[in-house]
């Protein structure tokens, strides 16, 4: 998918050039505020006993934009998913911890309450539902369907009607995802990156504002990858909000627009891709604080060196903590 | 010859026994607990009796047979409720040890002699209340039932016309045992045959079910039965028993087939998927429950209107042998909890007649034939499990991808 500048219907910000002057005056620190927030979390920590997974003290996500969250095996992704979803509990719950979707509080939300408001995930191991077909699987997505009330299912013509339009726009977005001649194969009998689309055509069902995709390339083939994120692309061009977590880095700089690093549970840096990439916090996520210091330097056998070193490392944690 | 045709006609006498009957619905309750739902619900006697003792109990009390029947039903409601608040949300293994508990539960409070008459001031002193380990005889509360039955009085036999039309010779009855041996296996290689072919039309659906009529008719023109029409274990009884097992089974077709029904079966498939749609997991977990347990319940009442309300005639071993029927016609279909539960009692019937006819009481007395036919049919489970997990007519696709 080319990056013309033309704006698509929807209202989705397709032009690039008026993404990058609406997050160019965005401060590049961690939880800055952005101009058109659609999910702002504060104060939201996750212990596993002594462990603390995620500690994010407030981070916001700009609507209308691909924002990817990146950060080293660990540092707490797919828990703070999880937390923001509904999946899992923060600790910090009823001691500050609140995040609002869309203008809604989700702080008592149970996740299935999450995605009627219209914050819909994937999970990085694929959850697709393999004994049904790929055709029910995708219905299911589908909101409001008076046929999941108890008490009209037994009754076809109540629900026969929307029964049809669900199935309709189910089919539109299994050509547009290229899964229409998959239709009636079993879920089970697809392949890895074909149950990635799946999912994520499941996800679109629906009718998100905001969708979440958790490693959405993992494990997907070079070429598929190219069409993953053209999709990914046009979501943003219809209007939706992602928010993805990847390792790939071509990928993160090749479609977001906004990147939030996590490391060990806190968001340790915040900006466009190709300048946060080398925001000095983010090299020592990735590469250890001292990974330009050469370890067969003599020189750091010295005592009063190491001292230096570790003083440096002090202070910086010291600027962190501020 | 004889031998083989009167342990025949035992087998079909107990294929069409309102027992099974009841069994059946039960099991096509179970089929929506574990076949549809994914729900280990390892104490669907427990709801059996619970049904049971609820409709026994309000008609001994005076109540009216059609609100005893709804007392019963909503036991069922209320047992399945508190069953399942605690335990719907937590994982699968819970609901298992609480229901087979529960219903254990059950069986020894209606044992317990504390309750075997009633001598509270609610009800009518000095009548049968759970009956204690002797039960609610049959006698006692099966009257209302039998006097809303239009079927008159004296014996029937069924079907009317029978081999004794044809003159009664062994040979019009074996050549009809043929008949309905090709039938049956006509039918197999149809629907075999159907099914390798993509779309199913309502034609073959219909030839299915004239096959499947010729059958039994047959079976029946073979193997007339003859029983009272209306007094207890007569065909009044057994007349209702089937209509409510067809009842059951077309509830169930038409809510499997729903887009409730594909809740059920996604929820079976994955929990959290479902949560990341949208979907009320804990809310159509626990109608599920509630209604396999209506179905259970109703199983219940019919069981015991032929014999009489015992506690220990629906304990653990009636769940079990409702899984091993519902893994012979096959989990997650619409007939076979039905065709599993005719051919598990039938077929146990069967191997115990044959085992009491031809083998010598001195090496197998007749106590111990009935514990044989146990053993063979626990037997015919596992080499059902290992060479045909998905049952006679589960979906062997569906089961390819389970993991």
């Amino acid at each position: 998918m080319s990056e013309s500048a033309t704006i698509t219907s929807g209202g989705g910000l397709a032009d690039p050039a008026a993404r990058r002057s609406l997050m160019a005056d965005v401060d590049r620190t961690p939880g800055s505020a952005k101009p058109d927030a659609i999910l702002s979390v504060d104060t939201i920590t996750r212990q596993f006993g002594g462990v603390t997974a995620v500690n994010v003290e407030h981070l916001e996500v700009q609507r209308g934009i691909i924002t990817a969250l990146i950060g080293p095996n660990g540092a707490g992704k797919t828990t703070f998913f999880n937390l923001i979803t509904g999946f899992d509990k923060p600790t910090s719950a009823g001691k500050g911890a609140r995040w609002s979707f869309n203008g809604k509080e989700l702080g008592r939300t149970s996740a299935s309450s999450v995605a009627k408001s219209g914050m819909v995930r994937t999970f990085q191991l694929t959850k697709s539902l393999n004994r049904m077909t790929v055709m029910d699987n995708m219905m299911l997505g589908a909101q409001g369907q008076s046929g999941e009330r108890l008490t009209a299912s037994m009754f076809r013509p109540l629900w026969r009607g929307q029964e049809g339009q669900v199935s309709e726009k189910a089919l539109g977005l299994l050509e547009r995802f290229k899964l229409l001649e998959k239709k009636d194969d079993y879920a089970g009998s697809l392949s890895g990156g074909q149950r990635k689309l799946l999912e994520m055509a499941r996800a679109l069902m629906t009718d998100p504002t905001m969708i979440m995709l958790d490693e959405p390339m993992a494990g997907v083939n070079p070429a598929l990858t190219q069409s993953l994120l053209g999709h990914v692309q046009s979501l943003r061009d219809d209007g939706m909000t992602v928010l993805f977590v990847e390792h790939d880095m071509h990928v993160v700089r090749h479609i977001s627009d906004w990147v939030v690093v996590m490391a060990e549970g806190r968001v340790v840096a915040e900006g466009p891709a190709d300048t946060v990439m080398s925001d000095p916090a983010v090299v020592d996520a990735y590469l250890g604080a001292h990974h330009d210091t050469d370890l067969g330097d003599d020189a750091l056998l010295e005592d009063d060196s190491l001292e230096r070193e570790a003083a440096a490392e002090e202070h910086q944690r010291e600027e962190e903590g501020q | 010859m004889d031998q083989i045709f009167a342990i025949l006609n035992a087998t079909v006498s107990e294929a069409i026994a309102p027992a099974t009957a009841g069994v059946a619905i039960a099991v096509i309750g179970l089929n929506l607990h574990f076949g549809f739902t994914g729900l280990l619900n390892i104490g669907q006697a427990g709801f059996m009796l619970l049904g049971a003792y609820g409709m026994a109990i309000s008609v001994v009390q005076g109540v009216p047979m059609f609100f005893a029947v709804l007392i019963g039903l909503g036991l069922a409601i209320l047992f399945a409720t508190i069953l399942g608040a605690p335990t719907l949300k937590l994982r699968g293994d819970y609901l298992a040890i609480v229901t087979i508990s529960a219903a254990e539960i059950i069986r020894y409070v209606g044992r317990l002699a504390q309750f075997e008459k009633c001598e509270w001031s609610w009800c009518k002193k000095g009548t049968d209340f759970t009956g204690g380990s002797q039960g609610i005889t049959s006698s006692t509360f099966t009257t209302p039932f039998k006097s809303i039955s239009f079927f008159g009085d004296g014996a029937w036999t069924l079907s009317p016309f029978n081999y004794t039309s044809l003159g009664g010779s062994t040979a019009v009855r074996v050549l009809g045992l043929l008949v309905f041996l090709a039938l049956v296996v006509g039918t197999v290689f149809f629907v075999r045959a159907r099914r390798a072919a993509a779309a199913r039309s309502w034609t073959d659906r219909l030839v299915v079910a004239v096959l499947v009529v010729l059958s039994v008719a047959t079976l029946l023109f073979v193997f007339p039965q003859t029983m009272s029409r209306t007094q207890t274990d007569g065909w009044w009884v057994r007349a209702v028993a089937w209509t409510l097992v067809a009842v059951s089974t077309i509830v169930v077709l038409l809510l499997v087939r729903s887009p409730w029904g594909r809740l059920l079966r996604g929820i079976r498939e994955d929990e959290e998927a479902m949560r990341s749609l949208g979907k009320n997991v804990f809310a159509v977990k626990m109608q599920a429950l509630i209604i396999g347990g209506l179905f259970g319940a109703l199983g219940g009442m019919v069981y015991v209107l032929a014999s009489s309300v015992q506690a220990d005639s629906l304990g653990r071993q009636i769940t079990f042998f409702a899984y091993t029927a519902l893994l012979i016609g096959g989990a997650a279909s619409i007939f076979g909890p039905v065709l599993g539960t005719v051919i598990f009692y039938s077929a146990r019937i069967l191997i115990r007649e044959a085992a009491r006819t031809y083998v010598p009481n001195s090496i197998l007395s007749d106590n111990q034939a009935q514990a044989f036919s146990f053993v063979v049919v626990g037997v015919i489970l596992m080499l059902i499990v290992i060479f045909r997990p998905q049952g006679i007519l589960g979906n062997k696709r569906e089961l390819r991808f389970h993991v």
